[in-house]
């Protein structure tokens, strides 16, 4: 118990919550938050960032790759408006955060004072639950509450909003032991009898699969484990969504790839044709399911998640099961374990040789050039050369994005930071910001597209301050890609505003910014320049100029089924494959 | 035709859709009121009524009736949206956990004189409505009971002169001895 101001709490308690890294923005509204930051000298390191929207993205990034909280400090009114976007990727996603956001002294809340705007009410509907404190008794519990709501049961985004004079208050701090909110209590531990039923279910399927997703990421190292154990000791294939990449290796025979809109022939044929669906982790999200009432049709599901909402909420399974992954994943590996008698490896074979069949086809080959570089290719080649590095890698939104997840191969957990369920375009440079902190020795890098980069571009500036030597490889093909490829495919090729007339120049922006910049146009140089990328001790903006025509596939067109699957040969017969409901779809 | 080809989940229009009615018990503190309407109209369920009241002072406790509709796989949601709301204690089903009296209460005033005054009083006695409010051209009547109840009185003042109404909204509670 010791006598303090709320501004000081703040420090106290994000030390005592072993919180290293704070990213923010000062402003009027959090002065004594900062001052108190000062006088401590550091206990806790504030990373400065240039746009509200970067703090948060890279508080993503640091809590995606390291499975801690991740923590964020900005003003009231901008400050706080500018972090929603971030906080909602958040949320989309179950990032834990804990956003302090400053507010207007509280006599002065409701006045429509300077840089005042309703933070709680703005953000109540982007954030897992927020705060507004009005009493300083209050701080040391909520502050508290904030990390253990952000990061248990399904993880997510915290606000707590502290107006000036709470900041300004004294009063007494020590670390509470209880939460004031009783009902709020995830459920870890899966229904043991239902476990059971799964681990019957498996043993007597005859075309099963895994399909796993970011809970198992979020759920920690272990749970990535398990899935391996259980995968490897059932012999099942397995897919996973945008999310989970890497939760499984991609570079094992069990593994199909990606599913979803842009994943494998391989891997969506085998969620239209098992017979036994095992979801981990996962939310039967639109880009996963297509049309709802062709998907998987002939498969029992079962279904494990923490979040009894995400359960039967877009399609009803046989069995579900509400619980942490790591949790249920322990238990169904125990379970299998003791099955008797086991299945026989031969039941498999004929759903085996199906697989094999649908991977011949090789749905990702593209036509390489050797004049223009082809961005698949450019990411084929950046794989190559960092896979035996420690990477990670981050992406912004769009083509890239997909070309990254099918042709970048994750071999673990926690490398891959996306924006997967809100496709924020500008995620990515903010985020390899702070992968990067949290991973000094670490070679990261951002997948980018020239468009969204530009988003979130001066965040560059934060990584030159910090001596952070983020890789940003930019395939830069002078569209909204993404877009493009939509417009081409749906609209008649009508490119209407998805081509940017004045791109800059990267490799000058890169200099101004006292980066370093790297072009390249041509497929020979490709391999060199991406070591010169590697071997630059200082944040690189790669300019790699790509094929603008080339389209991303496979592609599941909207409004069609897992087994109505487009590949880039068929490209032509494209328009004729979208009904005109599909064009109403995104 | 194939209406139902979208990525987004299936149009609920075919299926059946239930009324249900859900008690819902919340920490009584700033926004949670806001919390529960915000997740209705950001999801894009319908509320029918609501009322919230606190019910345990010193647990700072509130309970929340809400009368809701929709197809059984949206109650399930709705249910499942609430209960993991942080300040959302209990969620309990009422229209399908066992058996519930729902009641609610409303203020009808109606304007008339001569006959229509008289039939007003007539038809309040019918329906025990209590005159809690009178004037020599008007009448506040009080009525308690089943929201259709309070539907066919108001009906009834129509031709004799409604003029205003206030209702509460449905509340409700489980038979027997058992607490939520």
């Amino acid at each position: 118990m010791t006598e303090m101001t709320g501004a000081e709490m703040v420090i106290e308690a994000l030390a005592d919550q072993g919180v290293e890294h704070i990213f923010g923005y000062p402003g009027g509204a959090v002065l004594p938050i900062y001052d108190a930051l000062f006088q401590s000298q550091d206990r806790v390191r504030h990373v400065l960032v240039r746009h509200e929207q970067g703090a948060v993205h890279a508080a993503e990034g640091y809590a995606r790759s390291t499975g801690k909280v991740g923590c964020v400090l900005v003003t009231s009114g901008p400050g706080a408006t500018n972090a929603v976007t971030g906080l909602t990727d958040a949320l989309c996603d179950s990032i834990p955060l804990v956003v302090i956001t400053g507010q207007v002294p509280t006599h002065l809340i409701g006045n429509d004072a300077f840089q005042e705007c309703d933070t709680v009410g703005i953000t109540r509907p982007c954030t897992k639950y927020n705060y507004l404190v009005k009493n300083i008794d209050d701080l040391p519990r909520v502050l508290h509450e904030a990390f253990h709501i952000a990061a248990s049961g399904r993880p997510g985004p915290v606000v707590v909003d502290i107006p000036k004079d709470i900041q300004f208050a004294k009063g007494t701090y020590s670390r509470p032991t209880e939460f004031q909110h009783k009902g709020y209590r995830p459920r870890v531990n899966g229904d043991p009898e239902r476990i059971k039923q799964a681990v019957e279910m498996m043993a007597a399927a005859k075309r099963p699969l895994f399909y796993t997703g970011g809970g198992v990421i979020n759920s920690g190292r272990k749970a990535s484990e398990l899935l391996r154990e259980l995968v490897k000791a059932t012999g099942f294939p397995i897919t996973s969504t945008l999310m989970g990449l890497g939760a499984f290796p991609a570079a094992d025979s069990q593994w199909l790839g990606m599913l979803g809109m842009h994943g494998t022939w391989e891997a969506n044929w085998a969620m239209h044709d098992c017979d036994l669906m095992i979801c981990i982790g996962a939310r039967f999200d639109d880009r996963i399911t297509g049309r709802l009432d062709a998907f998987s049709p002939g498969s029992k599901k079962i279904h494990v998640d923490i979040d009894p909402s995400s359960i039967n909420k877009n399609v009803k399974v046989d069995l579900p099961i509400v619980g942490d992954c790591a949790h249920v994943l322990e238990e169904m590996l125990r379970l299998w374990r003791g099955v008797s008698p086991k299945p026989d490896k031969k039941t498999y074979e004929p759903w085996w040789s199906r697989i094999a069949k649908w991977r011949a086809k090789d749905s990702l080959a593209f036509h390489n050039s050797k004049d223009v570089i082809k961005p698949q290719y450019a990411i084929q080649r950046l794989f190559e050369l960092t896979k035996d590095r420690d990477t990670y890698i981050t992406t912004e939104v769009g083509q890239h994005q997909m070309w990254a997840a099918q042709f970048y191969r994750f071999q673990e957990p926690n490398r891959w930071m996306t924006s997967g369920g809100l496709g924020t375009m500008g995620y990515g440079l903010p985020a390899s910001v702070g992968v990067q902190l949290a991973h000094p020795d670490s070679l990261v890098i951002d997948i980018a597209g020239e468009a969204s980069v530009q988003m979130t571009m001066q965040e560059i500036s934060t990584a030159v301050q910090y001596d952070l030597p983020v890789k940003i490889f930019i395939l830069n093909n002078k569209y909204m890609g993404m877009v493009r490829q939509w417009q081409e495919l749906l609209h008649g090729g009508r490119y209407s505003h998805s081509y940017s007339e004045a791109l800059p120049d990267f490799v000058k922006l890169a200099e101004a910014y006292h980066a370093h910049g790297i072009r390249c146009e041509n497929p020979a140089d490709l391999d060199g320049k991406i070591r010169e990328m590697i071997d630059v001790k200082k944040p690189v903006i790669f300019d790699c100029v790509v094929d603008p025509a080339e389209n991303c596939f496979p592609m599941i067109p909207s409004g069609r089924a897992h087994n109505e699957m487009l590949l880039g040969d068929a490209a032509v017969k494209i328009e004729d494959a979208i009904t005109e409901e599909g064009k109403m779809l995104v | 035709m194939n209406t139902a080809t979208t990525h987004y989940p299936a149009a609920a229009a075919s299926e059946r859709i239930e009324i249900r009615t859900l008690c819902v018990l919340v920490d009584n503190e700033p926004g949670v009121l806001a919390r529960v309407i915000g997740l209705f109209s950001g999801r894009g369920y319908n509320i029918d009524s609501l009322t919230v009241s606190e019910t345990e002072h010193e647990k700072h406790l509130s309970r929340i009736t809400i009368v809701t509709r929709g197809t059984p796989m949206v109650i399930e949601q709705i249910k499942n949206q609430l209960d993991r709301l942080v300040p959302v204690h209990r969620v309990i089903d009422l229209t399908t956990g066992g058996p519930a009296i729902a009641r609610e209460l409303a203020m009808v005033k109606v304007r008339g004189k001569g006959d229509h005054r008289m039939e007003a009083l007539r038809l309040a006695d019918a329906f025990r409505a209590r005159v809690i409010d009178a004037t020599t051209e008007s009448f506040v009547f009080e009525i308690t009971g089943s929201s259709d109840k309070i539907e066919s009185f108001i009906n009834l003042m129509l031709p004799v002169g409604l003029v205003e109404v206030s209702r509460t909204g449905v509340v409700a509670i489980g038979r027997g001895p058992e607490g939520m």
